[in-house]
């Protein structure tokens, strides 16, 4: 037999990239149980109808391009894309507004930049911007949860969301739109005039925050990621929360607490700000990433027009990565100063 | 205990080293043949004192050192020389290098040596000189010249002397079974490095991971104040650079040597090789090497003669070769591919891994990199892999540069951590070796540039200066001309005017012997010049001819233009000579250039009269008396018995001729036929 003649290294390390994708699918398995609890079937189907458009653009990109699509699809990134652009949404969403938001992410904000590892922006969240310019009636439009109105069932789920038309869906505001938009009310009174708040943030928010957080949890002890980024996210939010908390007046914007349990805190720190293809790369700059998304989340969340700001802030510090990355070049061995000093 | 520090990143790959220590190290003993490379180490290659032919000795020196950064070579076993010339050796170019085949006796008889058990009474330019002359070459892998580590500059101040027994490499168990079994060699190797450098500590630094080695060096280092150091295993421990921050904290400086950091490092194998050289007086002619991979039935370890053909050992550990999809020399993460079973074992192989397909599969095709940093993470030296790679990829030297693209150790720790299994170790080899190639080619113009304006400076200087002749020689004759009008004499002029016409008679008197046959010699080397035009000319436009192409008329043009000029400069020289008939009128009454243009004028002039069918005709009559030229001249040369080469080169010649005699054959038939 002739001799194999290739470079070392010749030995390989068990993590492959379908097994990271693999991984960030199954951590988000306890926010999925959750947000179904207590949102009802709509996640379910809304990921159900996402995987498959997410699936069809995908091969649809990659036959445009005379890419093999097996290899590519064995990937797993586009399931990954349709899981979190599908839990972002709100449940219920008619399936023209999930097709819309996927093939965004997918044929815009992925493939157009050359495929996995190009795309400068993050495909979910710029597939979730889209829509929520696009169609902001549909994109605020949430259930509310289990306890405060009726839930409807998986029948229900199905007709909302590939018969609109014929479905009239039950909305109330979100407890983070109640917040910004309360200006009369002491925290306190925000808190028990509406039903819609719990023990710290709003009834199923707050554990829907917990189960991402217990995935995120679960996708570092598998070193899928590093803490730089979402720790420093978390932790300017909870900065900023406490820095304008204003004691609970009427013009606070919420404690600590309400802010990272609420919306899409958890979510967004351990899935979307964690995505490496768009982030800064070297820990100083995961560092800078994660806290200036951290502050932009409070400012959009408080200040913005929008009801929550995960999307706009990561979208925005997408665009900063690479100049982050040019001045947090680490300290290479044997050498005085960081290049970037240089 | 002494407190060690760790460096960024590693990995921890399985090991696979449990496999290859169950037995004691054996003798592989001697091949029939040893090939032995003149260049085993890194520097320049040693130059052969041998002759083929000649009777060796075991531990005679048979090639010598050519430089100070070279270490000589020695014969393994005693026997006979029967080649010098290019064989494959365990490169990673997997091209040929020059070796030298002993076929050896058997006998294994030694040349007369002595060493001296009292190395104390040596001083340090002897222990050195006795170190090159042993051919120690680094044995931990990279085979740089010891005795060339060991001159440190003088005024360097060496605190520590660190010897790595880490062995971080997966497989690799040599340095392993040597401390188990050699300890006491190893310390007192130690000592006469610890001599040699006067360093204030010495340290062995082992991994946690060899318990056994660690046990038999701290019995045998007891009391010599040499310090065995056990650190936690991690790969790349093993790497001089990250050896030494794990044992002083201290990181070598880029660009810098270990000994700006007071640190030298030396490998056990090698401290072993210097206490053989200086206390037994045997050079270098063996190493412990470890065969192992699931593709040899026995892994051990083995002392093996240097120059034994790697399928001489393979074959002792049970080689199975249909197992084997690859050979590597050193281990998983940095050794590469060897072209053949057959090339020989050298001082730095440490190592032969036989794995098979299951155990190190073949590379699956690269995914696209997500970016996901696990590469920043394991990187020994703090580099951004990933992003190296997309500058690799788009081939931004200068940005790969400023990433500190020549710091990267090429441990391979990026590439085994890589979820997308991109070869990123091999995109950065090649970067370097690119950036290196542009770097030497932009010397070399800039080299250039620097001749060119040199040289532009000189002439503008001698014009400069010729101007300023001019001048100063204008200056001066209109100052005469001012004193002499101030003088206002009316003889004056007229004097001028006498004294100009004598000066410049004398003038012609005096140049009389020289311009003439300057002149004689221009015109004849115009006349030379030409007539090699001429010639290069009328060949051009043969060739033209031959291969029908249409600059035949623009050659005929260029011919006829040369050939006037050739026939007006030697009208000249002619007249020259007849005028200054003290030179023979014309030594060479019709030479072959006018005669050779008589005939192409003559033949153009005949060529112009012609019909198309009859110039076709010519043509053909042409090509055959070539072709039995070129056929006649094959016969001759296959009859001298020439080269090869040159019977190929007229045979194609004579093969084409007959080509284009068939094409004109056909031409000629289709004008006729018209």
């Amino acid at each position: 037999m002739a001799l194999m003649r290739i470079t070392s290294p010749h030995a390989h390390g068990p993590m492959s990239t379908p097994r990271v994708m693999q991984n960030v699918l199954l951590a988000t398995v306890p926010g999925i149980i959750v947000l179904t609890h207590f949102f009802g079937f709509g996640t379910l189907v809304n990921i159900f109808w996402g995987c498959i458009v997410a699936v069809a653009c995908e091969s649809l990109a990659l036959t445009l391009r005379r890419r093999p699509l097996g290899f590519y699809l064995k990937d797993y990134s586009a399931l990954v894309t349709a899981f979190l652009l599908c839990i972002a949404l709100p449940p219920y969403s008619p399936w023209w507004l999930i097709a819309v938001g996927i093939a965004s992410a997918i044929l815009l904000a992925k493939h157009l930049y050359g495929g996995l590892g190009y795309n400068p922006f993050n495909p979910a969240m710029a597939g979730y911007v889209i829509l929520l310019i696009s169609f902001p009636l549909q994109m605020t439009s949430w259930a509310p949860p289990r306890g405060v109105g009726e839930l409807p069932g998986l029948l229900q789920a199905l007709q909302a969301c590939f018969l609109p038309a014929t479905y009239d869906a039950t909305t109330m505001a979100t407890p983070l739109d109640l917040m910004k938009q309360n200006s009369s009310l002491l925290v306190e009174d925000v808190w028990l005039q509406n039903p819609q708040f719990g023990r710290w943030a709003g009834i199923g928010w707050e554990w829907v925050n917990i189960a991402f957080l217990a995935g995120g949890a679960w996708l570092l002890y598998q070193r899928i990621f590093t803490w730089h980024a979402p720790v420093a996210m978390l932790a300017s939010l909870a900065l900023m929360a406490a820095l304008f908390y204003d004691g609970g007046s009427s013009a606070s914007g919420g404690s600590p607490l309400f802010h990272l349990l609420s919306g899409a805190t958890m979510f967004g720190a351990f899935f979307i700000v964690t995505d490496p293809v768009t982030s800064a790369v070297s820990v100083r700059g995961r560092l800078i990433y994660g806290a200036l998304i951290g502050v932009l989340i409070y400012v959009i969340r408080v200040r913005g027009n929008y009801p929550d700001a995960v999307a706009f802030a990561v979208l925005i510090m997408n665009f900063a990565a690479p100049f982050i990355d040019h001045y947090t070049q680490p300290r290479t061995y044997g050498h005085q100063n960081t290049p970037g000093e240089n | 205990m002494r407190k060690t520090f760790s460096f960024h990143g590693g990995i921890h790959p399985p090991e696979n080293k449990a496999q290859s220590v169950r037995t004691p190290i054996a003798d592989a003993g001697i091949p029939a043949q040893l090939v032995i490379p003149l260049s085993q180490h890194i520097g320049a290659p040693a130059s052969p004192i041998v002759a083929v032919g000649d009777d060796v000795l075991k531990g005679q020196m048979i090639a010598e050192p050519r430089g100070l950064v070279s270490v000589p070579v020695h014969a393994p076993t005693s026997g006979n020389i029967i080649a010098i010339e290019d064989r494959v050796i365990a490169h990673p170019s997997g091209l040929l290098a020059p070796c030298i085949v002993i076929a050896s006796d058997g006998k294994d008889d030694w040349l007369a040596h002595t060493g001296s058990a009292d190395y104390r009474a040596l001083d340090k330019p002897d222990l050195l000189e006795r170190i090159r002359n042993a051919g120690i070459a680094g044995m931990g892998g990279a085979g740089f010249p010891a005795a060339v580590k060991l001159a440190v500059k003088p005024g360097t101040a060496i605190a520590t002397l660190i010897i790595n027994g880490t062995e971080c490499e997966p497989y690799i168990t040599a340095d392993d079974v040597l401390m188990r079994e050699r300890a006491q060699q190893i310390i007192e190797g130690t000592k006469i490095l610890r001599q040699l450098i006067a360093s204030e500590e010495t340290l062995i630094g082992v991994e946690d991971n060899k318990p056994e080695s660690l046990v038999a060096l701290r019995a045998a280092a007891q009391g010599t104040g040499i310090e065995i150091v056990e650190f936690p295993t991690k790969y790349p421990s093993g790497g001089e650079k990250q050896l030494i921050e794990i044992l002083t904290g201290k990181q070598v400086p880029n660009g810098g040597l270990p000994s700006d950091v007071g640190v030298i490092c030396q490998n056990v194998g090698t401290a072993v090789a210097i206490y053989d050289a200086i206390v037994l007086g045997r050079p270098l002619i063996s190493r412990i090497t470890t065969v192992t991979g699931d593709g040899v039935e026995a892994p051990q370890n083995f002392e093996v003669l240097l120059g034994t053909p790697m399928n001489y050992l393979l074959d002792k550990a049970g080689y199975q070769p249909d197992k084997n999809n690859r050979l590597i020399m050193g281990g998983p993460m940095m050794g590469f591919t060897v072209p053949t079973p057959e090339a020989p074992i050298v001082k730095t192989t440490n190592c032969l891994l036989a794995p098979t397909e299951a155990e190190l599969p073949s590379p699956p095709p690269a995914q696209a990199c997500i970016r996901c940093g696990m590469c920043a993470e394991v990187c020994p030296v703090t580099l951004l892999p990933q992003q190296m790679f997309w500058f690799a990829q788009g081939k931004e030297f200068e940005k790969l540069e400023q990433h500190n693209l020549f710091d990267c150790i090429e441990c391979g720790a990026c590439s085994w951590v890589c979820p997308s299994t991109i070869p990123l170790v091999q995109y950065y080899r090649a970067s370097k070796a690119e950036i290196l190639q542009l770097r030497s080619a932009s010397e070399k113009s800039e080299h250039s540039r620097v001749r060119f304006e040199a040289r532009q400076q000189r002439l503008e200087r001698e014009t400069a200066e010729k101007e300023a002749k001019r001048a100063a020689r204008k200056q001066a004759a209109e100052q005469r001309a001012l004193t002499a009008a101030e003088d206002g004499g009316a003889e004056d002029p007229i004097q001028a005017a006498i004294e100009r016409a004598k000066a410049k008679k004398a003038a012609q008197l005096a140049g009389a012997e020289n311009a003439p046959e300057n002149e004689l010699e221009k015109l004849e080397k115009a006349v030379v010049t030409i007539r090699k035009r001429l010639d290069t000319a009328t060949a051009k436009l043969e060739q033209a001819r031959i291969e029908g192409s249409d600059l035949v008329v623009a050659l005929q043009t260029g011919v006829d233009k040369t050939a006037a000029k050739l026939a007006a400069a030697q009208q000249a020289l002619h007249d020259y000579q007849s005028a200054n008939s003290a030179e023979p009128p014309h030594k060479e009454p019709a030479d072959a250039a006018q005669v050779a243009i008589a005939r192409a004028m003559a033949a153009r002039a005949a060529d112009a009269g012609l019909s198309p069918q009859e110039k076709a005709q010519a043509q053909l009559q042409k090509l055959q008396q070539r072709l039995e030229k070129s056929r006649a001249k094959l016969a001759e040369v296959r009859a001298d018995g020439a080269e090869d080469k040159i019977i190929e080169a007229l045979a194609s010649t004579v093969t084409r001729l007959t080509e284009k005699i068939s094409a004109a054959q056909d031409q000629l038939n289709e004008l006729t036929d018209a």
